[in-house]
């Protein structure tokens, strides 16, 4: 098995006057196929750990290996490239494109990655059948309910076949049962193979993950013995 | 844990890109997605690229149009002088003057000639000219004029028109019969309007019977507060030695071939002396005319133009702010911060481009309706309207440098965190 994400003490401090110190000494790891989650009240740090952890921001100290390359050490824009290609994202608030269709939506996950133009459609259409979405291909995001909207995402984050998907909050804004009907897809997904991390504030969440990890304050507690 | 080995990390990782034609079809697609807020947004634009493409078209038009009126008249006209002298009423015709009296039939032997005829400044060695001699002490009644002397054809080269009476004609001149025609300014003041009373006008002792009077004429203006005398009358009255000018009608477009061939017949051995004013081309009277016209409206045209750029520009940066969360996630899939930049450039680009094609077809519009209101007929360049789009698009492009570079300069995290 090998590991996809490597956290040894890493450190993110923004400046300021008291310097914040959002996540402190950070140290994880996480193999492929693992389903962690990462859970702590608000302003624990979850989100800017989150970011680290997909390249879209780098720490203080500490290192950081994804799939083994130390992401500190990369330009911008191999950070960028390697988040494009090995990362997916689900976020609370989703971030579609609400003038364009889901369809366009997803595949707006493959442009940049170098995913060949043909293959594009083909792959997009698989992601949004795998999250049960292939009837609403032509619908614009304004259309779709909440859940359908994050399934969305979600097809998007997966359409690239990413090593590692994030999400951050992915049920803040659903309610009980779509939100029950998205983790039971986050169970499919990990069926396939996938390397997932969820960030939530709720335990009840947290119960569906295989590992379980409470940030407190910037730093990481993983609960053992389950 | 030992470190594993692992190649450099620029080989393992696939670079991001945007292919040109991804690009494409993601800033039209933003753009086509709302139509409506594209049609705002280039407006400005819409209406600088309409207004210069009009008043390009309509500068033509009408230059086209006062060239069509133009050739009509001006570009008839030939005349010839001396060189020597003055070419309006030199000082010393009979001196130098190397044309003959017979002037008038030497041209009108050239194809292409409509009317010809002399045009001479008769010497009165300064004698006053009066009408009746009865004197009146309130007023006055000897006046200081210009007497001319022409061939009888010279009244219709220069496309006159008499009130009263009629010209002289080409016996006048052989008998040197003492007759003259007066133009409408002399008239006034020689007190005559009706002439079939013969009434008799004196310059100095000399007497001349007034047998019409010019109403108007389309050249040579000095006719109309002049008396004027047939050739022959000059020259038995007056001594008068040469004609001075020689002016032709010709037909339309014969001018230029007119103005080339009078000298030769005038004065086959003598051409050097004379001098041939023919009419500029009818192409750099155009040139002329639109240049004219075209600089004021240049400068609105391009007055409206920068307007639709600060439109764009606005309008785009308005949409870079609203699209944050869009531009967070871009980011977040791997669009490199020039991918983003490059996106919004030929978004901005493209509303320019779309803002040309809907300005020129607006500026065509008004130029065919207006040359349908006129009754003219409508000229433009085909290169304007093929231009405007891009020039349409060159202004987008430039509206967009400063808002893309505000996307791209986002950083994902803070953009990720406002969104929609």
């Amino acid at each position: 098995m090998s590991t996809v994400v490597e956290l040894d003490g890493v450190s993110r401090t923004f400046p300021g006057s008291p310097p914040v110190e959002a996540v402190k000494e950070a140290s994880l790891v996480v193999e492929a196929g693992d389903y962690v989650a990462i859970f702590g009240p608000s302003g624990s740090g979850k989100s800017t750990l989150l970011h680290i952890l997909g390249c879209l921001d780098t720490a203080t100290t500490g290192s950081y290996r994804l799939l083994g390359q130390n992401v500190g050490d990369l330009s911008d824009g191999l950070r960028t490239s390697l988040r494009g290609s090995e990362v997916g994202f689900v976020f609370q608030a989703f971030h579609l494109l609400p003038y364009r269709t889901v369809l366009e939506n997803v595949t707006t996950g493959l442009i940049y990655n170098r995913t060949p133009r043909r293959a594009r459609r083909r792959l997009a259409i698989d992601a949004l059948e795998r999250v049960g979405l292939g009837h609403r291909l032509d619908f614009t995001p304004r259309q779709l309910s909440g859940g359908e909207r994050q399934r969305v995402a979600i097809a998007r984050a997966v359409a690239a076949q990413p090593s590692l998907l994030l999400c951050d909050e992915p049920t803040g804004n659903l309610d009980t049962r779509t939100t029950s009907s998205i983790l039971d897809l986050f169970d499919d997904l990990l069926t396939d193979g996938l390397t997932l991390m969820v960030i939530t504030h709720e335990q009840a969440i947290s119960q569906r993950a295989e590992r379980r990890v409470e940030m407190v304050d910037g730093m990481l507690s993983e609960e053992r013995g389950r | 844990m030992t470190e594993p080995q692992v190649k450099p990390l620029e080989h393992r990782i696939v670079r991001s890109r945007f292919s040109f034609r991804d690009l494409v079809a993601e800033a039209t697609s933003g753009m086509l997605a709302r139509p409506g807020r594209t049609v705002l947004t280039v407006l400005g634009t819409v209406l600088g690229v309409a207004a210069l493409v009009a008043t390009l078209g309509l500068a033509k038009t009408a230059g086209n149009q006062i060239v069509t009126r133009f050739d009509a008249l001006a570009a008839t006209s030939v005349s010839v002088g001396n060189r020597s002298e003055g070419f309006f009423f030199g000082p010393s015709s009979r001196d130098t003057s190397v044309i003959p009296w017979d002037a008038e039939d030497r041209m009108m032997r050239l194809n292409g000639v409509v009317s010809a005829g002399t045009l001479t400044r008769v010497d009165t060695e300064g004698q006053l000219i009066s009408s009746v001699p009865i004197n009146d002490p309130m007023g006055q009644s000897e006046f200081a004029m210009e007497v001319l002397a022409t061939s009888s054809g010279l009244f219709d080269a220069v496309v006159g028109q008499l009130s009263t009476g009629r010209y002289f004609d080409a016996g006048h001149s052989e008998r040197g019969d003492p007759v003259a025609v007066l133009g409408p300014g002399a008239a006034a003041r020689l007190n005559i309007t009706r002439v079939d009373q013969q009434p008799a006008i004196f310059v100095g002792d000399t007497i001349l019977v007034v047998i019409g009077i010019v109403d108007d004429v389309a050249r040579e203006p000095s006719i109309l507060d002049s008396v004027i005398i047939p050739d022959g009358t000059a020259r038995r009255l007056f001594g008068t030695e040469a004609p001075a000018e020689v002016h032709i009608l010709t037909e339309l477009g014969a001018a230029q071939l007119i103005g080339e061939q009078a000298a030769l017949a005038l004065a086959p051995d003598e051409t050097e002396q004379l001098r041939v004013s023919v009419p500029r081309e009818p192409q750099a009277v155009r040139s002329g005319v639109e240049s004219d016209v075209n600089t004021l409206f240049l400068v609105l045209g391009g007055v409206s133009l920068l307007v639709g750029a600060i439109g764009i520009a606005n309008v785009t940066l308005v949409s870079v702010l609203e699209r944050v969360g869009e531009i967070g996630l871009r980011r977040a899939v791997g669009a490199a911060r020039r991918h983003i930049a490059s996106q919004f450039l030929v978004e901005s680009a493209a509303m320019g481009f779309v803002g040309g094609i809907m300005g020129a077809s607006a500026g065509v519009l008004t130029i065919v309706a207006v040359s349908a209101n006129k009754e003219w007929t409508p000229v433009l360049d085909l290169a304007v309207p093929l231009l405007a789009p891009i020039a349409g698009a060159v202004v987008g492009l430039v509206a967009g440098l400063y808002p893309s570079w505000r996307a791209s300069t986002l950083e994902p995290v803070d953009a990720l965190r406002g969104g929609t």
